[in-house]
């Protein structure tokens, strides 16, 4: 922790060289009377991307985001302003913007520091050092001609290698003193294939908070590829998918998206306070099958979503959501936990210091269950099963949530059978996980892919589950 | 709102800093190099529960450099103006450029397509309007929403936002261009509860001139009845049958086949239009042009990303293909010539018939109609199209009862043979200009 806080202070506050002391003083001002609370978030992040296309390298790019959000509450009022200078008069501008949430302004004593002690879940030097630009290029090169060479059906491939390396400092009124330096990385494969006029896609990817080694271990870098091409020969053999309602088993992994859209985002703590979600007053409430155990946990080590802290400051934690199917607990940020009497559960995340911090998830999945998923499959007379999908998306008042198989077969008699093409499946939170009859003993997080999107603002997040059996859902083929 | 507009760098502080940045290139042994720069300030206030939210004060800045030495390319982005940073970008940038290989297709756009001789478009139109007074606005927004029926029981939020930008591309073969613009939105998002059911909708109006936005008024009335009509949705049996899509949601299904034609598409084999130059995709009565130079218009531009002139391009003329939609990069790939469509198309319009949205229904007589869309279900490799909605199912030309929970389903290709109608209803709200459009058939499923 203290060798993070170090870090982080070089690189965010020795440039314009602030002091705590300095800083302080801004909380100070920031957080007068009628300030609840009040908080300064610094942040720097600088990503790459390599890209291979038509087997060349076509480009790489180098991205470099510093700056500082600034933000007031008080009662449900929120004041935000932020600066892309890390200097102090740019820092003093924001926190007069944000302090005009009220109007009276006068100073008032804060909270001593405390530093929050994190987790110490993922490395803390640079990925993008991890490897020399000659070998990133030459990793992707190799992988290209590696599955070039697989099959002559495919047309196209593109490859992209993806870095990023942020380091945050968080200081609120409360006290609050935190730090933390946040590595990514992320390759992605897609394929094109061509068979007699027909053409298909495939994609497959991975990452997590590692460093670019990570996919030389166990060549990852290659299965991912031959998934891809695998995805994209299977298309070409699909046949059109069934309509209407029918029983669908969902395999472990990916398929957790069906969670991370049923459940999760209803279980935030902004829709919830406001009594607009469809879980509002359901607390301790039975709102799925008993077989279904659900938690978002932060502490996952390496995992796409996981945090030591949160944006916040707050060290994240492992949360019941749901337990043998009763409702036990939301997601909370610092706000929606005040303004409900609550504590923070550790889940206030934001995009970037431009953003103001919500109620979000990390990695949300549900428990193993005691089905083996040959068992789960054999115990269909007919239905589909999903193997991968592409995003979903939800309406969390009406609870009506919607996720796009890329990968399914059709079951028949307890058989795997024909692929089938894509297909958007619908249903309703609660009412889909009381129809939850069956759960596998595979419990599997995805491959380290998922970005969540709420009120326009993009983070990594994990999604995972044990193969899962529903006993009716709605799919949206064409037959 | 003034403090805000004395903070945005003027248009000759910004071509310095272009300036500067393409000279430090040359000086690094760049061989071409371009620079696009966007700077944008404004705010946004929410209200709910009668009192205002959130206020967020925005300002962003991004430089955008690509370096090429021959055909080998670098690219970088910051945040940060001042000259040591921009410096490190364009030294990273050069950096990158050595570890990339020679892409024959690579480069500035020609000399001979670049705007030099651009329109000024009418397109800033600043909103004199203090933080204050747009709280007070979304919170008669808000208010009005809740009074229009008691079954509305909270204003998710009402927003009010503004924003003023200039942006500003610059290349080494002496093209230096910049337009100012301005944004402005009122947004209402509410939801209703009726026994144990809730649900919710929206609406917003959004223009380049806040005289040309919808009153308060109105954006709380529509929200407040869209929101209600929502109430009592079910599902529907599993069918076939025509379907309308509303305005709003037409213009996403257009923009299947903006997205379709797109030149990077096409040169990686990654849509199902691939060889459709001069066949026929939609029926005979559908043209689609592109009006750049519209004066108010959001999806206006005097050039495109790379500096070349944006033009009236006929992409769909009486059903049949007529041209992709290319930048220089796309049109090398395929041996064509640039389109001015580098970031993308510029007010896509389609030929709209003349009928309003309640005699399509009656043409309909028996079908859906689609209000809302779920999901992203599209491949544009295949065509293959299965997304969920919402909306109401209408007999006998007249609206029923709301539907929720059932997904449509088909083929691109299909879909856009088989349009019947496009209505008059035209959204301007968009960079895609439709009215609803009326297809003949397609696969619902529900219970």
């Amino acid at each position: 922790m203290s060798d993070i806080l170090q870090t982080v202070r070089k690189d965010l506050l020795d440039p314009a060289g602030l002091t705590d002391n300095q800083l302080h003083k801004v909380i100070q001002q920031l957080a007068g009377p009628h300030i609840d609370y009040a908080d300064l978030y610094f942040q720097s992040s600088y990503s790459e991307s390599w890209t291979l296309e038509d087997n060349i390298i076509k480009g790489g790019s180098f991205d470099i985001d510093r700056g500082v959000g600034v933000r007031a509450m008080s009662g449900e009022k929120t004041g935000f302003a932020y600066a892309d200078d890390i200097v102090m008069p740019a820092l003093e501008q924001a926190a007069h913007a944000a302090r005009s949430i009220v109007k009276q302004s006068s100073s008032q004593s804060i909270q001593a520091w405390h530093k929050e002690k994190g987790h110490d879940l993922y490395t803390v030097s640079n990925p993008l050092h991890s490897l020399t630009e000659t070998d990133k290029v030459d990793l992707l090169q190799k992988v290209n001609s590696y599955i070039r060479k697989k099959d002559p059906r495919i047309i196209q491939a593109a490859l992209s290698l993806m870095g990023s390396y942020e380091t945050i400092l968080v200081m609120g009124s409360d006290g609050h003193f935190g730090a933390d330096i946040r590595p990514l990385v992320r390759i992605n494969i897609s394929v094109i294939v061509e068979q007699n006029g027909r053409r298909e896609t495939g994609y497959a990817g991975g990452g997590g908070r590692f460093d670019y080694q990570h996919f030389l271990m166990d060549d990852l870098a290659f299965h991912y590829a031959d998934e891809a091409l695998r995805h994209a020969l299977l298309n070409l053999e699909a046949v059109e998918a069934p309509a209407g309602a029918m029983t669908v088993v969902l395999a472990s992994g990916w398929p957790g998206v069906l969670l991370h859209e049923a459940v999760g985002h209803g279980l935030e703590g902004d829709f919830n306070r406001k009594g607009i979600s469809i879980y509002s007053g359901r607390m301790g409430k039975k709102v799925a099958s008993e077989l279904c155990t659900i938690v978002d946990n932060g502490t996952l080590p390496h995992a796409r979503g996981s945090l030591n802290i949160d944006d916040e400051g707050t060290p994240t934690q492992d949360n019941v959501l749901i337990e043998n199917g009763i409702l036990r607990g939301y997601m909370l940020d610092k706000r929606n936990a005040r303004l409900m009497g609550l504590r923070s559960t550790g889940n206030g995340r934001r995009e970037s210091y431009a953003s103001v911090p919500l109620p979000r998830m990390t990695n949300t999945y549900m428990l193993p269950g005691q089905s083996a998923p040959e068992e789960i499959i054999a115990s269909v007379k007919s239905g589909i099963y999903a193997v991968n999908f592409g995003g979903g998306q939800v309406d969390i008042t009406s609870g009506k949530f919607v996720f796009s198989t890329s990968e399914a077969y059709l079951i028949e008699n307890g058989k795997i059978g024909a692929p089938v093409k894509g297909a958007t499946l619908i249903g309703n939170g609660p009412d889909v996980l009381t129809k939850v009859s069956m759960v596998g003993n595979d419990l599997k997080l995805d491959t380290g892919v998922g970005t969540c999107g709420k009120e326009g603002q993009n983070i990594p997040v994990s999604v995972g589950q044990p193969t899962l059996r529903v006993d009716e859902l709605t799919v949206g083929g064409t037959k | 709102m003034n403090q805000i507009k004395k903070a945005l760098l003027t248009p000759a502080e910004l071509e310095q800093i272009s300036k500067r940045i393409l000279a430090d290139a040359s000086q690094h042994g760049a061989s071409a190099a371009e620079v696009s720069i966007s700077t944008n300030k404004g705010f946004t206030v929410t209200a709910h529960d009668g009192d205002v939210e959130t206020v967020e004060y925005n300002q962003d800045k991004i430089v955008e450099i690509n370096v090429y030495f021959g055909q080998r390319r670098g690219s970088v982005s910051i945040s940060d103006l001042r000259a040591e940073a921009t410096q490190a970008a364009v030294q990273a940038a050069c950096h990158i450029a050595k570890f990339t290989d020679a892409d024959p297709a690579s480069g500035l756009a020609e000399k001979e397509e670049l705007a030099f001789h651009y329109p000024q478009l009418d397109l800033t139109f600043p909103w004199d309007i203090s933080v204050e007074k747009a709280i007070a606005l979304a919170i008669q927004c808000e208010q009005e929403a809740r009074a229009y029926d008691s079954r509305i029981m909270s204003a998710e939020a009402s927003t009010i936002s503004t924003v003023e930008g200039l942006h500003l591309y610059a290349n080494t073969n002496g093209f230096s261009g910049f337009f100012p613009f301005t944004k402005h939105d009122i947004g209402c998002v509410l939801v209703a509860k009726q026994n144990d059911e809730m649900q919710r909708d929206y609406s917003y109006s959004v223009a380049t001139d806040p005289k040309q936005l919808t009153s308060i008024s109105t954006v709380a009335k529509q929200a407040a009845e869209r929101t209600v009509n929502r109430l009592g949705a079910r599902r529907l049996r599993t069918c076939k049958a025509p379907v309308i899509y509303l305005a709003e949601e037409a213009r996403g299904l257009l923009g299947h086949l903006a997205s379709a034609i797109t030149g990077g598409k096409i040169y990686r084999k990654a849509s199902f239009l691939v060889d459709h130059l001069d066949k026929q995709i939609f029926p005979s009565f559908i043209s689609l042009q592109e009006h750049p130079h519209l004066a108010c218009a959001l999806g206006s531009a005097p050039f495109d990303n790379e500096g070349v002139v944006t033009r009236s391009n006929v992409f769909i003329e009486k059903g049949v293909l007529r041209s992709y939609a290319l930048g220089s990069y796309s049109a090398r790939k395929l041996g064509m010539k640039t389109t001015g469509n580098s970031g993308g198309m510029h007010n896509l319009t389609i030929t709209t018939g003349n009928k309003t949205l309640a005699e399509l229904l009656k043409t309909m007589d028996k079908g859906l109609l689609v209000t809302e869309m779920m999901g992203n279900g599209v491949n544009l490799v295949t065509g293959d199209y299965s997304r969920g909605v919402g909306g109401f199912w209408v007999e006998k030309g007249e609206i029923q009862f709301p539907v929720q929970e059932i997904t449509i389903a088909g083929k691109l290709q299909e879909m856009y043979k088989g349009i019947r109608e496009v209505g008059s209803d035209v959204d301007l709200r968009g960079n895609i200009r439709t009215g609803s459009i009326l297809i003949e058939e397609m696969m619902i499923a529900g219970e």
